[in-house]
């Protein structure tokens, strides 16, 4: 049997707000336990919620990014149930009327183009945090993060694959820090995600039974889980079992999922409307603020770049994967004035690797984008080679300077001496007599042992062009 | 609306309350009562009511993202049952 | 001194007469002698309650006051007050020193007011009787038989017999009008929004309002005026204009409409309180009102409605009492569930518990639309009742409760019996109308007899003053229980 996988995301990014949602607690990551946990967060007798308007920016600004209708008015609901690190008793969310609905996101795809429909995108606090090390065999309980303000992205079914799936939330990753909503520290736990996953007969309309997998904080775990998850179900089906619709929690060290029965009983959240907000209403002025405080947006920004400097649809989509990377980009493009691919073959080529090697962000770079157009000029202009070129880039990333300083200091200027390059491919050609006799009897292959010849008598430095010219010249008698 | 002694029992668990099977009787004695009294609400038609969730018609007023709460944590675990190293603790959650 | 009102008590003050320490430690002893037969107070702390005295006294020395500073104010135990025992009335609570002030501590603060004790309360304000006390029942200081009714009967006791010139109340579903009927004081119930909520332990969120309980409309007024104002902590606070509320006390009361809504009047009413209010009726008549007939047809199903909303409301305030915190904390459990389990089982008293299950069965799975939705369409219906009598009447009059205070364990084993008490006030808090009751006189039994008057939204002055002009022709306000 033929199966089609199904996949729906429910991504949690936390907003990068200086304090909570619903109090004045700082939201700083890695504060002593507790002590970013206000009356209200606490849940003290008496204590009530105030709505944090940079929350709202936020939200607003990802339904604009995404195209999405942002409700004029949306409610905040109560989901009550029992656990430590829920302080109330229940979570402040969105439930009949979120802020954001109906939106979509286009993904690149190696081979294709994929969009997937948004379903609505929600504002709610943050839990706290269980830490289950031996406190006499109890539970301790940190509620600095309780409150912290989260938007909870659901998309609709639409993804057809884990890669579908995490090139997907790899977009939404990308989109939210690029706005400037969420920080996307996912080690932090700043953007995580839940997949439901479902598996179904080729050609058939209904869904299969889906389960939701909890909490997955890299996308190597999300595609691990969810190709596990699915082979899971298809062995099920097929050795005649039917799939329990359930939550489950990947387990990365055994990279499998597990059941999680404790969230499974009685989940009767009770919503209704918390009687301590107000509904929410979001005015002209409002989004006319938020649309305003929007940067170009990755998908306008590639189709520039393509129109633009001519680059191709994938060196666009590349170059476009971060707000640093595509100001990087621009910033060296301009200052060097050339052509722009040869600028998008040195980002996405050296300066990638030697980021990857060095676990460097680009932000760190050593080479800036007015030190790399400095290098790229001097390949344009002839002053060196594109061999050379690297030798430069690797002083340039050693902290030695910027191009110029470093030709300077190296003497690696091309020579571009016609009588020069002449003295040194005489000198070859009588050396290896026995060679230029081959050559000329016919093995053209033999030409590219003189280049090399060459070049090692010029430490690299002979104009290429010339020393060919030359070289043919000469060795045609 | 009928309630029986399992409605009772489910209600008092999602509400974690302990009830003994005796409190359990009661408490479906007297909430009977309550949902009788409760009952003559069904009888109005309410279509095309829009529902009432708060006395005035306001709208929410939003908070300057500030940070405007000090660290209280000495103060807050003064009336805590039991804590350590700055956290609260409770028998072992299993998830 | 024990009768005077608040203006008479700040004209001693600043006149010298008698210092804030002086009118302290009065009230002080007065408690303590009293109050082990009354169980108006839960929590009285003569130090804290002096060394507040002194700094009124040392404010005034330096012409800093205004006119609350040095007066001794009960505090209702449902108000957190930083550093004072905060139980709610409950053993959920029994060990809660509240780390914080609620708004209307911090305001009476501000004004120099000294808290004079945490009064007694129903169990989180859960009640129309004060016998659901954790701290034990309060007496109506009429006839200790007698319930001083509730929630905030311990209040209402400690006014009526005299142990505080003035006090807090809340008011969910007439939890400050009904003991002030029948214990014979004057309260308020301000306008959902006038009070801040910050700081007061919650029972029905979108019902609750705090306001004052004293002698007359005159202290009401001055007490009002330090308890209201907007607080920017509580997002259903109201971003008004401070006003005067003692501003029109003094207007005259010549063609002044008054709406008698016939449902008031009619079944269930006992004849004693009928024929009170109705010569407080005639009284004001003689003042130069004009009485009119106005319908709140749906006021009969205000009942209904407040058990479905208010438990539901309720249920999901108190999930955040689970041992975790603050509070009680079961001693023995086998795991979690059994230790939330037990600790919410010994915690909260049988009230608040039927409350939790009430509230927690019509939000359940199958039944929000049926319960919950239902009684919040209801609720427009009789919110929109009010606004139509609004517009034939300025303020609206009846009784506010249908008898006078009931004896004590009457009606404790029938919850239904003892929810119709509220019959007359809670439609007003579904409105979020305000409303106040004001003393008119004494039933067959010589207990006191409250009339309660309704207003329009934030017409609490004019009621004030309509409370005032009938408290300067009648003397109902000044009885006192005998022997006390």
């Amino acid at each position: 049997m033929q199966w089609e996988v199904v996949i729906g995301l429910e991504t949690h990014a936390q907003l990068s707000t200086n304090s909570k949602i619903f109090s004045g607690a700082s939201t700083a990551f890695g504060a002593a336990p507790n002590v970013q946990a206000c009356a209200v967060d606490l849940a003290l007798p008496g204590v009530l919620p105030v709505l944090n308007k940079g929350a709202v920016e936020r939200a607003v600004k990802f339904g604009l990014a995404i195209g999405a209708k942002i409700n004029r008015k949306s409610i905040f609901a109560r989901k009550n149930y029992f656990y430590p690190d829920l302080p109330k008793g229940y979570q402040i969310s969105q439930f009949e009327l979120p802020i954001v609905a109906e939106g979509e996101l286009t993904v690149q795809l190696p081979d294709y183009e994929k969009t997937v429909r948004i379903t609505r995108a929600h504002l709610e606090e943050d839990a706290g945090k269980s830490l289950h090390e031996d406190f006499h065999g109890m539970t301790g309980i940190d509620l600095n993060r309780a409150g912290t303000p989260l938007l909870e992205i659901v998309s609709e079914p639409d993804m057809r694959s884990a890669q579908e799936a995490v090139a997907y939330a790899k977009a939404l990753h990308s989109l939210v820090r690029w706005i400037g909503i969420c920080d996307g520290n996912m080690q932090e736990g700043s953007f995580r995600c839940d997949a439901n996953v479902s598996v179904r007969p080729k050609g058939q309309e209904a869904f299969g039974t889906r389960c939701e997998i909890k909490n997955l904080n890299s996308f190597k775990f999300l595609e691990k889980a969810i190709e596990y998850e699915v082979r899971r179900q298809i062995e099920l089906i097929e050795d005649g079992g039917t799939v329990v619709q359930e939550t489950r929690l990947y387990d990365p060290d055994r990279d499998e999922t597990r059941s999680m029965r404790s969230k499974e009983e009685a989940n009767d959240y009770r919503y209704f409307p918390d009687p301590d907000l107000l509904p929410l209403v979001v005015d002209e002025a409002f989004l006319d603020q938020a649309r305003t405080g929007l940067p170009e947006l990755p998908q306008a920004m590639r189709e520039r770049f393509m129109g633009d400097y001519a680059l191709p649809a994938y060196d666009a989509g590349v170059l476009t994967s971060s707000r640093e990377m595509a100001a990087y980009f621009e910033d060296t493009a301009k200052a060097f004035g050339g052509e722009a691919k040869i600028a998008a073959n040195w980002i996405m080529g050296d300066l990638s690797a030697a980021l990857n090697k060095d676990g460097k962000d680009l932000a760190d770079s050593p080479i800036s984008s007015a030190l790399l157009a400095g290098l790229l000029k001097r390949i344009a202009d002839g002053t060196i080679s594109g061999k050379i070129a690297k030798e430069v880039f690797a002083a340039m990333w050693a902290g030695e300077g910027d191009a110029d300083a470093i030709i300077e200091a190296r003497g690696l200027k091309q020579v571009s001496d016609a009588g020069a390059i002449e003295k040194i491919v005489d000198d070859i050609l009588a050396a290896n007599p026995a060679q230029v006799a081959e050559y000329r009897a016919g093995k053209d292959k033999v030409f590219g042992f003189f280049v090399g010849q060459a070049m090692k008598a010029s430490k690299g430095k002979a104009n290429p062009a010339q020393l060919n010219d030359i070289l043919k010249k000469k060795l045609a008698g | 609306m009928t309630l029986a002694l399992a409605d009772v029992k489910r209600i008092a668990h999602l509400a974690r309350i302990e009830v003994s099977d005796q409190e359990a009787a009661e408490y479906l004695k007297q909430l009977s009562g309550i949902f009788a009294l409760v009952e003559e609400m069904q009888a109005v038609d309410t279509t095309g009511v829009e529902p009432m969730a708060h006395a005035q018609e306001v709208t929410q007023r939003l908070r300057q993202d500030a940070v405007t709460e000090a660290d209280l944590r000495a103060q807050f675990q003064a009336v805590a049952p039991q804590t350590e190293n700055g956290l609260y603790l409770v028998p072992k959650v299993i998830e | 001194m024990l009768n005077a009102s608040l203006k008479q008590l700040s004209a001693l003050l600043a006149d010298g007469k008698v210092s804030s320490v002086e009118l302290t430690q009065t009230f002080l002893d007065r408690i303590e002698q009293l109050n082990p037969s009354l169980n108006a107070f839960i929590t009285v702390d003569r130090e804290k309650s002096l060394a507040q005295a002194k700094t009124a006294d040392e404010l005034r020395a330096k012409g800093g006051a205004c006119p609350l500073t040095g007066i001794p104010v009960a505090q209702k135990d449902i108000f957190c007050a930083q550093g004072w025992l905060t139980t709610c009335g409950s053993k959920m609570l029994h060990n809660f020193v509240s780390p914080y002030d609620a708004h209307v501590i911090e305001q009476f603060n501000r004004a120099g007011a000294v808290n004079l004790g945490k009064t007694n309360m129903d169990e989180f304000a859960m009640g129309s009787s004060n016998e659901t006390s954790y701290h034990g029942k309060v007496k109506n200081p009429w006839n200790q038989e007698t319930v001083p009714g509730g929630s905030s009967g311990g209040s209402a006791a400690a006014v009526a017999a005299r142990l505080a010139p003035a006090a807090t109340g809340t008011d969910t579903g007439g939890s400050i009008r009904q003991p002030a009927a029948l214990t014979g004081i004057t309260g308020l119930k301000p306008t959902y929004g006038v009070v801040s909520r910050y700081g007061m332990i919650a029972f029905a969120s979108s019902l609750d309002q705090g306001g004052p309980m004293a002698k007359s409309a005159e202290d009401c007024a001055l007490l009002l005026n330090a308890m209201a104002g907007f607080d920017s902590r509580d997002s259903t606070s109201l971003e008004r204009e401070k006003e005067d509320y003692a501003r029109d006390l003094a207007q005259p009361l010549q063609g002044l409409k008054i709406g008698l809504p016939k449902e008031f009047f009619a079944e269930g009413l006992s004849a004693d309180v009928a024929q009170r209010v109705e010569e407080a009726i005639a009284e004001y008549r003689k003042l130069g009102a004009e009485t009119v007939e106005v319908s709140l047809p749906n006021s009969k199903l205000a009942i209904p409605v407040y058990y479905v909303l208010a438990p539901a409301e309720a249920s999901s305030n108190l999930s955040r009492f689970d041992g975790v915190r603050y509070g009680h904390r079961a001693p023995e459990y086998t795991d979690l569930l059994d230790m939330y389990c037990k600790t919410r089982a010994q915690g909260f008293g049988s009230e608040v518990k039927r409350r939790i299950m009430i509230g927690t069965y019509v939000l359940s799975h199958g039944y929000y639309d049926a319960y919950y939705l239902q009684a919040q369409k209801l609720r427009r219906l009789i919110a929109q009742d009010f606004v139509e009598a609004f517009k034939h009447c300025d303020v609206i009059m009846g009784p506010t409760a249908p008898s006078t205070a009931f004896k004590i364990g009457e009606k404790s084993d029938d919850p239904v019996s003892m929810y119709l008490s509220d019959i007359y006030t809670i439609a007003v808090n579904l409105a979020g109308l305000p409303g106040m009751s004001v003393p008119c006189g004494f039933g067959g039994n010589g207990l006191p007899v409250g009339l309660q008057i309704i207003g329009n939204y934030f017409s609490e002055a004019k009621m004030l003053n309509v409370a005032h002009q009938y408290q300067q022709a009648t003397d109902w306000h000044t009885r006192m229980p005998e022997g006390i």
